[in-house]
């Protein structure tokens, strides 16, 4: 990423964008609301200042509306399913409280892009996954099974971004403070999984490249990667494969994720 | 190798793989953190160093706490927790040596010791002493990553943290229902704010948090700085 091209790019627009990049630098607003009160209020309030100046690089919008898009998935998928009273009444608090966190991200996604109902532009989603699942909302195996694959692929795809973050310090950090809840989810969603599905061998994290089933695949390629770093850690404190591939996460391109969201999307 | 072995080269350098090698021989079965040089302040060190060692500080941490936990397990520890203790204890030993390995490829001067650690405030025989500490360290580094994210200037060590963070979350959810199955707890609104963000808390905060834990006293005024 070349902040000149970026800032070039920008002051083509806005004659202006130099000015507003400095008003709107991160220690700036940071200063603007108290060192105390900044970690606690910096979100929301960062979104409201976002609106009104070009505080995210072009880069941070992209990111920014390819989560919310990601988001709106979730929330509809989750909102969805509990109205239709798929999910068993032992895992209700589970899952209520799944829905309840992504339809947050929606709304501090939507307020940081400055999206109203007016100017919403949220697709249309196909829960079968192109036919692929016809019992989506009526067997909760199935429900089951597609929440803990969206949320593991919600974790990649965040962790894919944050690269993209590195000028946007606070985007960044909020990019990482919803990854980790993302992995929060994924990690119970995959437990409920692997009881519903008596998969015994399904865990909170992720083995080797190991699918929940073979149509998720994509979702789990490259999970099974040796190397961390530039280096091969076969063999790492002399644990086995199946642990180190399960003690690191992976990325994945937006490319890759929008391939395996898309049939979701109509 | 060259002389100037900067942060970047840890990751392409042809000599870091021998040097891994020839480190994964000497510790495959060290299950411990060497015995720390004694006395004094550590001090993690400035920047992206800085930041790796805060790191490695943490898995250290958290490796000693399971080893001991698996070592000697609580009173009642069932088959299916003893595997996800046994997974999370081997995850983080990977994560520790993993940052051994990469600090002491990229800045071999600049990595700390081994930590002394001090658990003598957690009953190993009390489930509810154990779960209860290992929420409060899986909680702490996910905090930590999220705090220590941006303070990051070369990408790779970003990469590297956002692969670890999403672990010690999936570890904090599983342990947190554990302790209260089937309930919000896992991603509870003790930990997850109005706006379903995870915390994000700056390297002194933790470092405070988690002294009473670490024998050795530990500064991080720098830490990516």
């Amino acid at each position: 990423m070349d902040i000149f091209k970026i800032v070039d790019e920008l002051q083509k627009i806005d004659g202006d964008a130099i000015g507003r990049l400095e008003h709107a630098s991160r220690r700036h607003f940071m200063n603007r609301l108290g060192s105390k009160i900044a970690t606690i209020a910096a979100p929301m309030a960062f979104a409201t200042i976002v609106n009104k100046a070009y505080a995210q690089s072009a880069a941070a919008v992209d990111v920014l509306k390819f989560a919310l898009t990601l988001e709106y998935l979730e929330d509809e998928f989750y909102k969805m399913g509990i109205s239709k009273g798929v999910v068993p009444a032992k895992y209700k608090s589970v899952y209520d409280q799944i829905s309840k966190h992504e339809t947050q991200h929606v709304a501090y996604l939507e307020k940081a892009l400055g999206i109203t109902d007016a100017n919403r532009a949220k697709p249309n989603f196909d829960f079968s996954y192109g036919g692929a699942f016809m019992d989506t909302f009526t067997n909760f195996k199935t429900f089951a099974t597609i929440s803990a694959a969206l949320e593991d692929t919600g974790v990649r795809a965040y962790k894919g971004q944050a690269g993209a973050l590195m000028m946007d310090p606070a985007i960044l950090q909020v990019a990482l403070q919803v990854h980790s809840v993302e992995a929060r989810h994924a990690a119970v969603a995959r437990r409920i999984f692997a009881i519903e599905n008596t998969s015994t061998k399904t865990k909170g994290w992720i083995t080797g490249k190991e699918a929940l089933i073979s149509a998720v695949q994509p979702i789990y390629d490259g999970e099974d990667s040796m190397t961390q770093g530039g280096v091969n850690i076969k063999g790492l404190a002399g644990k086995s494969d199946a642990a180190i591939t399960e003690a690191f996460d992976e990325v994945l391109s937006k490319a890759d994720v929008l391939k395996i969201a898309g049939p979701f999307i109509k | 190798m060259s002389s100037v072995v900067d942060r970047r080269s840890f990751l392409m350098s042809a000599g870091i793989a021998t040097s891994l090698g020839a480190f994964a021989l000497s510790c495959s079965t060290a299950d411990h953190p060497d015995v720390p040089a004694g006395g004094g302040t550590v001090d993690l060190g400035s920047g992206d160093v800085g930041v790796l060692n805060y790191a490695y500080a943490l898995e250290q941490l958290e490796a000693a706490f399971y080893i001991q936990v698996i070592a000697t397990p609580y009173d009642g520890m069932t088959a299916a927790e003893l595997a996800v203790l046994t997974d999370i204890r081997d995850h983080e030993i990977i994560h520790r040596d993993f940052f051994k390995t990469a600090i002491t490829a990229a800045a071999p001067a600049s990595i700390i010791p081994g930590l002394e650690v001090d658990f003598s405030s957690i009953d190993f025989k009390s489930r509810t002493s154990v779960l209860g500490a290992a929420k409060l360290f899986e909680d702490t580094g996910v905090a930590a990553y999220n705090g220590a994210g941006n303070l990051i200037k070369t990408p790779a060590y970003l990469v590297i943290a956002g692969q670890i963070v999403s672990v010690e979350a999936r570890h904090a959810s599983v342990i947190r229902d554990l302790l209260n199955p089937n309930s919000m707890d896992f991603a509870g609104d003790d930990v997850v704010d109005a706006n379903g963000f995870d915390k994000a808390v700056a390297p002194a905060t933790i470092l405070g948090a988690v002294q009473k834990y670490i024998k050795t006293k530990i500064t991080g005024a720098n830490v990516g700085k």
